[in-house]
């Protein structure tokens, strides 16, 4: 066996078991010539990975902030009182076994469960009720389980749609007969078509690097990871457009000379497997795939597909490639591109789900028609995913330039009192009111997808507590400021919950936040406080409420210190 | 090998194209610190403590390879501030209890601590409870004490070509886990290699202890000659002649740090010309019976009493000065705040040894005074205004730091008296 096959095989033992017993680590071991720790710290960097027996049906509740907020904790009574177990521990002779997990990409539809790995959405105590009955009465899970479609709630006009216009099959791979590889470059260039994951690299430079690089093989990576919480976009892509995103994989293959593709797709899109699979195969049948595409000679290029584990930091694209390479997904050092040395150090083009479809896009529609779509700097339309206090949650399609007031506009998302809004995740930047004018472009609001609202009566700090327990348990350990600072901030959190912080504790939190960006390896340690120390700015009066504002006090809750004590004592007087 | 040229804070600098910043610049007489870094290895980038910039843009240093005409920071402010940040979070988010590890003064962290100058951390201590693993067959790992800076993973393999230690988990609970059956394969000496390499005392070789006394150990006099000045202590001259007045108390603490304030043998004769004490163990003075110029503190709160008592100093006196590790953040009190105060307790009143058969009852009175949940450092409850780390702290450092508060004239620490054990 190849170390590079390790997570499949991995899951291979969690589907068959529930989990992964210690023979199949010792085998594992054996056949890859690895000790056993190594194994293991594979199966417990990923939390989809079980090492401990798990039951018949796994549920995994979202414990993102919407689901939060949509009704999270009533949905986790309800589980907890319907199949009698507890989460997050391991419950015996039940049929059930109880887990949190983060974000799995439904926030238009929390809160939302995925009972082996299929999704539940939408979630009331009555409807975990019923699901749970059926379950136990043996029903199938399929069959109840929910359907849930990516809602398309907004496109422009139809001369300016690029993604959800009609797709027909191959429309940009026959347009290669005509095309250079320079020229395809060249036609993403005059749309400056950048990286949709979120770093907006320009995508032609990257594939150019690729190109012009000797050694090979070369790797094409389709990054369907979409883990930052709150995004659901590339899923869209996935559901209706699987067919537009290969065609961009298949376009990077004929410019770069790649001959392998990989979509690493997130087990929390498990459920959307059969689709791609169908789509790759389509592609196959019709030539699109396999040798000599669309007819064009040693034109050869092949896409399989890898599921993720249960890690958000895999989004990364070299903790991408080190997952796929049957590692702990733990970022590489940042001194060379992957296009230099990335899947099994060999060139390698990551592109995103949305990056590699506008890709084909371009190509279909000619850099002509982009023209006029978007603002001087952002050329076309951009994918948005809203949820939040809004009627109207779900997938836009956006002309770049559209300003945040008129998203929440009736005729858009239809938001009511928006007070707090998150653009880009947790990893990104709030917003108040004041900006409620600015536009979403790569000028100005470089928005990768993720778009949450947050009306007046939602309380910050849980915002805040939310998004870094995600980070303090996502991050991958490796370094010290973002391992130690998400740890940090929770204790300034706590203190600010408990009504003891002060002024001090507020400035003290945005030097911390300037030290973990400075000092931290990845995206993930670098911005992980930034929205709290943006916060504190942007919602001073919120939080100059919370706070005690003379700067040199120091208020010590010497109730809260003795309260234990208290309690023991009465408790072991009789 | 081409010769290149760079500039490391601002000054010419030559190295080997391609050469490692850290070799380069250690040349180039300029020392960049490292926890992680070995030369020999792949750079890790773990650590963060080399984080430098390269062109403005903030890097691990470790892993620049130099290249002509880079522009390199060191030792500007920010990055001198933000390397002494990344120790203070590897000190709280472990916990290392300096005075009882074996390690201490063989330890490279510690002795980053003496020369970034850390009194005290900024960040709060996290007391996450961490295991002492004894399983395997040869070495012990303290995981209190693993900065996670993956020497030994990268380093120890067996020679049949096998990882000893590995990352398990992610998150705050990343762990680096031991292969117990190819730690068993360790020799004697890769067994010692490993321990060695350890950066803190984590790892440790069982049966082997540090035979070095304190003064003979590695880093006791690593920076002797050299001073750390006291520059950032806000002077408390006052013009009126008379004695300065003192104040001094011990609240969970062991009276070491009292102990020491004596050690300065004859110069407490020239002090007591100089300075009077107030309430204080000294004296046995029990109430301030006048302001005073300076409160020294020894130990943390533990109790409700020593909370009354921190407060009632902080009335009474200008400035406050912390003595030692426990008034710092705990110290061996501290050891406790990993346990919760519940089984701390039955384990002192109910289960132990010495308690009766069937004893339900935990001793309590309305004159004693409560437990807290935990240990608290004197800063979490008042404002103190410096602090003066050791277990116990040398006595040339507190009276220094005493002398240059009250004093026009200028005193500083020299690098041995300044230890946090
Ligand atoms: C912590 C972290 C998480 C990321 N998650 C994702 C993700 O889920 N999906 C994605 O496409 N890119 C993600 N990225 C960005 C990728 O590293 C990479 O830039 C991207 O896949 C490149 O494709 P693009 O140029 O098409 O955007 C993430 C980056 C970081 C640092
Ligand atoms: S910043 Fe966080 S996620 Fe990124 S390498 Fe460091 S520990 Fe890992």
């Amino acid at each position: 066996m190849k170390r590079k096959r390790l997570l499949a095989r991995l899951w291979q033992f969690q589907n068959d078991n529930g989990y992964i017993p210690q023979v199949s680590i010792n085998k594992l071991a054996q056949e890859l010539r690895v000790s056993k720790i190594e194994i293991e710290g594979v199966i417990s960097f990923y939390h989809f990975f079980h090492k401990e027996p798990t039951n018949k049906y796994i549920i995994y509740l979202n414990k993102s902030i919407v689901s939060e907020f949509k009704g999270y904790n009533n949905v986790k009574k309800a589980f907890e009182k319907e199949t009698n177990c507890t989460f997050e521990t391991n419950n015996k002779d039940s049929l059930f076994s109880l887990f949190e997990t983060p974000c799995i990409g439904l926030s238009d539809q929390e809160p939302a469960a995925l009972i082996n790995f299929y999704p539940f959405t939408n979630l009331t105590p009555q409807k975990v009720r019923s699901i749970i009955f059926h379950l136990k009465n043996g029903n199938n899970l399929k069959d109840i389980s929910s359907n849930p479609t990516s809602k398309i709630q907004y496109k422009p006009a139809k001369n300016k749609t690029i993604f959800f216009r009609d797709y027909v099959l191959g429309n940009s791979i026959k347009k290669l007969k005509n095309l250079t590889q320079n020229q395809v470059l060249s036609e993403l260039k005059n749309v400056g078509v950048s990286g949709r994951g979120g770093a907006f690299f320009q995508t032609a430079t990257k594939w150019t690097y690729c190109k012009n690089n000797k050694n090979k093989p070369k790797y094409i990576i389709c990054n369907a990871d979409e883990g930052e919480p709150g995004t659901f976009k590339d899923k869209a892509i996935l559901n209706n457009l699987p067919g537009l995103m290969l065609e961009g994989m298949i376009l990077a293959a004929y410019v770069t000379g790649a001959k392998n593709g990989i979509i690493y797709l997130r087990a929390e899109y498990k459920y959307l497997q059969p689709k791609i699979e169908k789509a790759i195969a389509l592609m196959y049948k019709s030539g699109f795939l396999g040798k000599n595409i669309n007819g064009i000679k040693n034109f050869n290029f092949e896409i399989e597909l890898q599921l993720g584990a249960g890690a958000y930091i895999c989004g990364a694209e070299t903790a991408l490639i080190e997952s796929l390479e049957g590692k702990r997904g733990e970022p590489r050092i940042r001194n060379l591109f992957p296009t230099e040395a990335g899947y099994l150090n060999k060139p390698t083009v990551v592109n995103n789900v949305e990056t590699f479809a506008l890709a084909a896009r371009v190509i279909e529609l000619g850099s002509c028609f982009f023209k006029n779509i978007g603002t001087k700097i952002s050329k076309g339309t951009k994918l948005v995913s809203i949820s939040g206090d809004i009627a109207k949650p779900g997938i836009f399609e956006i002309e770049w330039g559209t300003t945040i007031n008129q998203l929440l506009s009736i005729e858009m998302c239809n938001a009511s009192e928006p007070y707090y809004i998150q653009i880009n995740g947790p990893s990104g930047v709030c917003i108040n009111q004041n900006e409620f004018n600015r536009k979403i472009a790569k000028e100005d609001l470089a928005c990768n997808g993720s778009i949450m609202v947050f009306n007046k009566n939602r309380n910050i700090i849980q915002i805040i507590e939310n998004f870094t327990k995600f980070f303090r348990s996502e991050s991958c350990g490796n370094c010290t400021p973002c391992r130690a600072g998400n740890q940090i901030l929770l204790e300034k959190i706590k203190k600010i919950k408990n009504g003891i912080a002060t002024a001090n504790d507020l400035d003290d939190i945005k030097k911390w936040n300037n030290i973990m960006k400075l000092s931290s390896k990845c995206g993930l340690g670098k911005y992980s406080a930034s929205t709290f120390s943006s916060a504190i700015d942007k919602f001073r009066n919120y939080f100059n409420k919370i706070i005690i504002k003379n700067k040199g006090e120091i208020k010590f809750d010497l109730e809260a210190a003795v309260f234990d004590y208290n309690e023991l004592i009465q408790n072991t007087q009789n | 090998m081409k010769e290149v040229s760079f500039k490391i804070d601002g000054r010419d600098c030559k190295a080997e194209k391609g050469q490692n910043l850290i070799e380069a610049a250690k040349q180039n007489g300029i020392f960049i610190p490292t926890l992680c870094y070995f030369k020999h290895l792949n750079p890790l980038g773990s650590c963060r403590v080399c984080t430098v910039k390269q062109n403005g843009k903030p890097i691990a240093g470790c892993t620049v390879s130099i290249a002509e005409g880079m522009d390199i920071e060191v030792n500007t402010p920010e990055l001198l501030d933000n390397r002494k940040a990344i120790l203070e979070m590897m000190f709280v988010e472990g916990n290392h209890f300096c005075p009882s590890c074996e390690k201490s003064g063989d330890c490279q962290m510690q002795n980053l601590g003496y020369e970034t100058g850390i009194r005290y951390t900024r960040f709060p201590h996290l007391f996450v409870d961490r295991i002492v693993d004894a399983r395997p067959e040869r070495i012990v790992v303290n995981q209190n004490r693993c900065i996670k800076c993956k020497r030994c993973i990268e380093e120890v393999i067996t020679n049949d070509g096998f990882k000893v230690f590995n990352f398990t988990n992610r998150g705050n609970q990343t762990l680096v886990s031991v292969d117990y059956e190819q730690e068993a394969k360790l020799s004697e000496a890769q067994a010692e290699h490993a321990m060695h390499i350890c950066p803190t005392g984590s790892i440790l070789v069982k049966g082997k202890t540090f035979g070095k006394p304190f003064g003979d150990r590695q880093f006791d006099y690593a920076h002797e000659g050299q001073n750390i000045p006291l520059t950032d202590i806000k002077k408390q001259v006052k013009s009126n002649k008379r004695k300065m007045r003192v104040a001094t108390t011990s609240l969970a603490g062991c009276f070491g740090c009292h102990m020491s304030l004596l050690d300065v043998d004859l110069g407490l004769l020239d002090l007591i010309e100089l300075v009077e004490f107030n309430k204080s163990p000294l004296t046995d003075i029990k109430k301030f019976t006048e302001r005073c110029d300076i409160g020294l503190i020894e130990g943390g709160c533990c109790n409700t009493d020593n909370i009354e008592v921190l407060r009632e100093f902080r009335k009474n006196c200008d400035i406050l000065v912390s003595v030692g590790e426990c008034a710092i953040w705990g110290g061996l009190p501290a050891i406790r705040n990993t346990v919760p105060l519940e089984d701390c307790l039955k384990e002192a009143y109910l289960d132990s040894l010495t308690s009766e058969e069937g004893e339900t009852v935990i001793p309590h009175h309305e004159d004693i005074p409560k437990i807290l949940n935990k240990v608290y450092s004197n800063h979490e409850v008042v404002k103190i205004d410096y602090h003066i780390p050791g277990c116990p702290p040398n006595a040339n450092h507190i009276w220094n730091v005493v002398k240059n508060l009250l004093f026009e004239e200028e005193f500083s620490i020299s690098y041995p008296e300044f230890k946090y054990d």
